[in-house]
């Protein structure tokens, strides 16, 4: 406060000087405008108000809770339920429509699909990844080859009953017999299997092997991929002779196929899911670029 | 709580700033530059725009809900907000042009705070009466006739201050619809709290604190003091023509002890800001000239020349001291730094006119997706998908084409269609005046490098036609 002793009044201005210096450049302790002190005061008000209003101060064991009652948490939980009505009658609305009709009705099927998006990244990328590129044993989603089926009933049909779902009459089952480890075949008939399968891909050229393995195949293992190895959706059986490998389509992996078998597994989701959100996985799956447009084709995957 | 107000007082009280009325060349420019100003402010919402029937037909219009900016002909979209950083960019190096050249003019003229606090003064006037009944009235105690006078003051001044709220928000929707829902209150609440905003701040800023935003919380004239040099044109008292100040009486026995300046105080009087402009150039000064204006009618009753007080540069100053002529305030303006700005600042109009002018109707832009980055087709092909937007700005649908360059072999198809219907281009409709997302998927012989550059074309196959290319990128295994 001003002690009047080494307080010096500025000439020029009438004002005191603060009383250092730097330079002989001085400071004049001119004093605030009112309204700044009104201001400030009033910040302090606010603040009381505030932290009488709401949850504000930490104790040991609790806070205080605000007169108003409000918090962060009863707030998300308030939107949380505002956007579930809000969907509400979306999700009805894809429940109710079958899921062949749903590409006629493109606003519908865009919700489904983007809905399906989220919910792919809640359930699904465990197995088959964030961009549904799948893993050895795991299917690419984004391709076009489908074991069961790429048209939207069959996806959906996939989702909703899974793969070897023990106890579960719907479920899609595949049995492929382990050729080796039962004895079915000798290891050098497997293997001459194997030379067939890799000539049939296009990937070796054609060889004594090859030509044994022919026959073997013809007799073991077309019944279920077909003649030409197309493989058939109807039995989840794949198509031997295209480009794409669940497991691996080098000699080594396809000989422990045939040896051992595979035995993959999906869960049945309608079990976990409700109708609507299966629904809209399979409109997300399909639309991931390898969906197929016709329904009738479905299973048609046996060619001769 | 407070301190009483004097000399120990850690806070300043204000002194209460009561402006003679005056007449004069700048007053009358003060006059119309509000009249403009107030008419471009309250008027330009109402100004219609035929832009066919996909857009507004509001001249100017700022929709945040579809991200769009309209002003006339012009049409901005949120990509082009480069547009707005350019008229920003301006309105900068237009004021550093003004400053340099003539001061504070915009605070003095232009400034909304200027231009409400002079309205607002003008309706005490007409309410109080002019400055020694402003004084009056303000020390007389409270009794009804204060009360209803203050009351009339402060109700027209918050009708001002409504009007001027309430005219924000029809920069933002569509003028007439807004008002009528506004009166029948089906206007969104976000309309009704900028109003009532917008109304408090012009009410206390345009009728109590006035000078004080000017002095204390506005920054522009700290920046000021930065661009003015000797070379600006300042309001400024010519000291060795005025001083030493004496009555019209005292001069006259004493020709050569007196200056021209007899001390009426006038200048003092006029002044919105409350200072005395014969203490020399200060922040306070926000270069208004009606102390030019007010002193220059004493000087001609006193039959003394004008201009004791004028617009003068600091070097014209010195000069004029040193006893030259003064010199026309035309020549002062012309100068390299004052023309460095102006050529900056056509230069940046200029660029932007060409770019408005070169623009492209319709544009094209992809994103690869990058989860899974490519995808092997069971034919063996290599398949990558891309989100491409086309984007039409034009205030009608418009049929375009899709497809590839560089990319042999290329089959495109969306996530609306199969790879069954594949095709080498793909056509779609852009809605008016928005973009169309497209997700396309390029199917594409595995053969070819890892990494091959190509570009998405988009052609519009409408009579206007035109088009974008953008390049991207096809990757394999
Ligand atoms: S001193 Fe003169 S120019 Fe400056 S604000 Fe006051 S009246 Fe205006
Ligand atoms: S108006 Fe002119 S004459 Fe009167 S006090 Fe001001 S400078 Fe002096």
């Amino acid at each position: 406060m001003a002690d009047g002793q080494d307080k010096k009044i500025d000439a020029a201005t009438g004002t005191e000087l603060k009383g250092h210096e730097w330079d002989g450049i001085a400071e004049l302790d001119t004093p605030l405008p009112r309204w700044w002190l009104w201001t400030f005061y009033a910040t302090i008000l606010f603040a009381i108000g505030y932290v009488i209003a709401y949850p504000a101060i930490p104790m040991l064991h609790d806070y205080t809770r605000g007169a108003l009652g409000w918090s962060s948490r009863g707030a998300l939980d308030r939107e949380l339920a505002d956007r579930e009505a809000q969907v509400a009658p979306l999700r009805r609305a894809i429940a109710a429509t079958a899921i062949t009709d749903l590409p006629a009705r493109p606003q519908l099927m865009q919700a489904a699909v983007e809905g399906g998006r989220a919910a792919f990244k809640v359930h699904c990328v465990q197995c088959h990844g964030s961009g549904a590129a799948g893993a050895k044993g795991y299917p690419n989603l984004n391709d076009d080859d489908w074991l069961w089926g790429g048209d939207l009933a069959t996806i959906e049909q996939t989702i909703t009953d899974g793969v070897r779902n023990p106890n579960h009459d719907a479920t899609r089952m595949s049995i492929m017999p382990a050729f080796g480890r039962d004895q079915l075949l000798t290891a050098a008939q497997v293997n001459d299997v194997v030379a067939h399968v890799r000539v049939i891909s296009r990937q070796d050229k054609a060889s004594a092997a090859a030509q044994r393995g022919a026959t073997l195949f013809a007799d073991n293992c077309a019944v279920c991929h077909g003649p030409a190895g197309k493989g058939n959706r109807a039995l989840g059986a794949p198509n031997l002779t295209d480009g794409i490998w669940l497991y691996g389509g080098d000699a080594q992996t396809i000989h422990e196929t045939v040896w051992n078998s595979r035995q993959g597994v999906m869960p049945r989701w309608d079990d976990k899911l409700d109708k609507a959100t299966i629904r809209m996985l399979a409109a997300y799956v399909h639309s991931l670029g390898g969906g197929e447009a016709a329904v009738a084709e479905a299973g048609n995957g046996a060619q001769p | 709580m407070l301190m009483p107000a004097g000399s120990g007082d850690l806070y300043e009280k204000r002194k209460g700033v009561y402006p003679k009325a005056i007449d004069g060349f700048y007053r009358r420019l003060k006059w119309a530059i509000m009249a403009v100003t107030l008419a471009i402010y309250w008027g330009t919402p109402w100004i219609r725009w035929d832009r066919g029937p996909y857009a507004p037909d509001q001249a100017v219009l700022v929709d945040l809900a579809h991200r769009r900016f309209y002003m006339f002909a012009i049409e901005i979209w949120p990509h082009e907000f480069y547009y707005v950083a350019g008229l920003l960019i301006m309105a900068g190096i237009g004021l550093f042009l003004v400053t340099s050249a003539v001061g504070r003019a915009w605070c003095g003229y232009a400034c909304p705070q200027t231009v409400w606090t002079d309205l607002f003064q003008h309706v005490e006037r007409f309410i109080d009466g002019d400055r020694n009944a402003q004084i009056k009235l303000a020390k007389a105690p409270w009794s009804v006739a204060k009360l209803t006078r203050r009351l009339a003051k402060w109700s027209l001044w918050l009708a001002i201050a409504f009007a001027t709220g309430g005219a924000w928000i029809f920069y933002f929707a569509d003028a007439p619809t807004l008002q009528s829902a506004f009166w029948t209150g089906h206007a969104a609440p976000v309309a009704y709290a900028t109003v009532a905003v917008l109304t408090a701040t012009t009410f206390l800023l345009g009728g109590f604190l006035r000078e004080q935003v000017c002095i204390y919380m506005c920054p522009w004239p700290r920046i000021q003091t930065a661009m003015l040099d000797e070379k600006s044109l300042v309001v400024t008292y010519k000291d060795w023509r005025g001083e030493q100040r004496g009555s019209v009486k005292k001069a006259q026995a004493n020709p050569d002890l007196f200056g021209d300046c007899i001390d009426c105080n006038q200048c003092v009087a006029v002044c919105p800001t409350g200072i005395d402009i014969r203490e020399g150039p200060q922040v306070g000064c926000i270069t208004c000239a009606l102390c030019i204006d007010a002193c220059d009618r004493v000087m001609e009753q006193v039959g003394r020349p004008r201009g004791l007080i004028d617009y003068c540069t600091q070097e014209d100053a010195e000069a004029e001291k040193q006893g030259a002529a003064p010199r026309p305030v035309l020549k002062t303006l012309l100068r390299p730094r004052t023309l460095a700005y102006a050529a900056v600042w056509t230069s940046i109009g200029a660029a932007m006119l060409f770019a408005l002018g070169a623009r492209t109707r319709i544009d094209i832009a992809a994103q690869q997706d990058r989860n899974p980055i490519f995808v092997r087709l069971s034919d063996g092909a290599i398949r990558n998908a891309y989100m491409v937007k086309v984007r039409n700005m034009e205030a009608r649908p418009r049929p375009v084409t899709v497809g590839v360059e560089g990319l042999p072999g290329a089959m495109l198809w969306t996530d609306a269609g199969t790879r069954e219907q594949a095709a080498p281009t793909v056509t779609a409709t852009v809605p008016a005046d928005s973009v169309a997302k497209l997700r396309l998927f390029i199917a594409a012989p595995a053969q070819g490098s890892a990494r091959q550059d190509f570009a998405f074309t988009v052609r519009a196959t409408d009579r206007e036609g035109g088009g974008d290319h953008e390049p991207a990128r096809f990757e394999r295994p």
